[in-house]
């Protein structure tokens, strides 16, 4: 149906398997940035005429994702002194063919849905269903907090994916409060990583089930 | 007569420029790093040079220590003979002839390993281990590869498969197709084929106790199979059916040439993986194929 579109979907799904293979958290965070950026731009892909809205949309989110929370998350990295996943919960070859095989079940899954005729044809459901599983693993399988906090963003691309579909009867205020919602989560959350990293000397979450005095 | 002609002149083709390319990585790698670098013909002086020396042989090792290097390069040459030389053809095609050719591989491999056990040196068997468990991995990827072909084209036989373009799916085929390549080959991400240090060798391990004829043969087997995966994946992703056979020619020349130059500056630029990473670059392969696969198959649904 839009060869551009899909070719920016597939991109993306591309960004959610490296997301899941690299071991350094760099990497991680501009993976993610770059997948914001990949969904910022198509919501003015998607429209044939430019709406001041739509545009407004794709600007916003380019620049929350793109700039403002990869920028957050890597202070955060920096007062934490920690650049690696080390040891992470399911591997990072496991981890690799989860995703895979999660957007393989998502493109199939896919077909069974009773979609409009206007969304058959492009990947937007399957990309959105395996970005969110994509994110569903990153969360359960890593252990230091920032890759989490990636892994929850990651789940939010793929829900802003799935929002795509209805770009059309959302408000805009809906949009800019998710934005806004999701810039404040991350900026507490880099305070968070820091108070973690003073208490525990070391960002494992599995040390926070341990209670103390 | 005329078909007998044509075969040999193929396998000639085959086996005369095979040697070429290990000469020209190196060459590319020496002008990266500012030496001056050893010939391009290099590989053909040492063959030259090993097929008039002697064989040594351990006390343990069987007559099969000898024969296997031999059968080994006669799987890959006839390996190298089933994949079509763009406009020129193969020398034998029928259909189903990808399951020999990956088989072909498949036993050339074996043979080497079995022959690196016969010394029975420690390190050989190191060798062989850590060859054999990575190719399990990039045979996955190589059968994904090869599968996507088939169901793009729905045929079985290598000439029709590789004769059309891929479309959509080719950047990731070559990509899939280069990490196989480069993992098949032994070339640098997976393993240092200069490297002297026994513990980190893994194709140079297999063949330390190797030498005279039978380490000419070994040597020259690889640089046909170095070849072979260039060709293939040019075919692959290169369109050479849409032009005249002067152009095609000249196109696949080209795109080899510049497959192998593509290593050369990957090794150059780039150090070799913790063997613990491999399995991950190797599983990334496997994916982009596997993907090719799937862009494949769904494109000729829709």
């Amino acid at each position: 149906m839009n060869p551009n579109l899909n070719l920016l979907i597939g991109l993306a799904m591309g960004l959610n398997l490296l997301s899941l293979g690299t071991s350094r958290l760099p990497a991680l965070i501009r993976t993610m940035s770059v997948q914001g950026v990949i969904l910022g731009v198509m919501p003015m892909i998607m429209e044939h005429e430019l709406d001041w809205r739509v545009a407004l949309i794709a600007l916003a989110t380019i620049a929350g994702k793109g700039l403002v929370i990869p920028s957050l998350l890597r202070r955060a990295m920096r007062t934490a002194q920690i650049d690696r996943e080390l040891e992470p919960l399911i591997g990072f070859v496991p981890s690799l063919l989860l995703g895979a095989g999660s957007a393989i079940a998502a493109l199939a899954l896919a077909h069974l849905l009773p979609l409009l005729p206007e969304h058959a044809g492009t990947l937007l459901v399957p990309g959105a269903l395996a970005t969110v599983l994509t994110g569903f693993i990153l969360l359960i399988g890593r252990t230091k907090a920032i890759s989490q906090v990636c892994g929850y963003l990651i789940l939010e691309n793929g829900i802003y994916l799935f929002g795509l579909l209805l770009i059309k009867a959302m408000p805009l205020l809906v949009e800019a409060g998710v934005l806004l919602d999701l810039t404040v989560g991350v900026f507490i959350i880099g305070i968070i990583v820091d108070r973690i990293q003073r208490a525990f000397d070391s960002l494992d979450t599995r040390k926070l089930t341990a209670l103390r005095e | 007569m005329i078909p007998i002609l044509y075969f040999l002149l193929r396998l000639a083709c085959w086996l005369v420029v095979a040697p070429l390319l290990p000469g020209i990585i190196n060459r590319v790698k020496s002008m990266v790093a500012g030496r001056r670098g050893p010939p391009v013909l290099q590989l053909y002086f040492d063959l030259a040079r090993l097929w008039r020396k002697d064989v040594v042989m351990s006390n343990l090792a069987s007559p099969a220590f000898v024969i296997l290097p031999a059968v080994a390069w006669v799987a890959v040459s006839g390996a190298a003979l089933l994949v079509p030389l763009g406009p020129a053809g193969t020398g034998l095609s029928f259909r189903g002839d990808v399951l020999p050719f990956i088989y072909l591989l498949a036993l050339a491999r074996f043979c080497t390993a079995w022959a690196a056990m016969e010394t029975g040196s420690a390190f050989e068997g190191m060798g062989s281990v850590r060859e054999v468990s990575y190719a399990v991995l990039a045979e996955a990827a190589m059968i994904a590869a090869v599968l996507s072909l088939c169901v793009q084209t729905g045929s079985m036989s290598l000439v029709t498969m590789l004769a059309p373009t891929v479309g959509a799916s080719a950047v990731l085929l070559a990509a899939g197709l280069f990490i196989v390549l480069l993992a098949e080959n032994c070339r640098v991400p997976f393993d240092d084929p200069n490297t002297h240090l026994e513990l980190t060798m893994i194709h140079e391990a297999m063949v330390l106790d190797h030498s005279g004829p039978p380490l000419a043969v070994i040597l020259h087997g690889a640089s046909v199979k170095l070849l072979l995966f260039a060709v293939l994946l040019t075919q692959a992703v290169v369109p050479l059916g849409y032009f005249g056979p002067v152009v095609a020619c000249t196109l696949l020349v080209a795109s080899v040439l510049m497959v192998t130059v593509g290593v050369g500056l990957v090794e150059s630029l780039l150090a070799r993986f913790a063997f613990r990473r491999v399995p991950l670059l190797l599983t990334a392969a496997f994916l982009l194929c596997l993907f090719a696969l799937l862009v494949a198959w769904k494109g000729g649904e829709a």
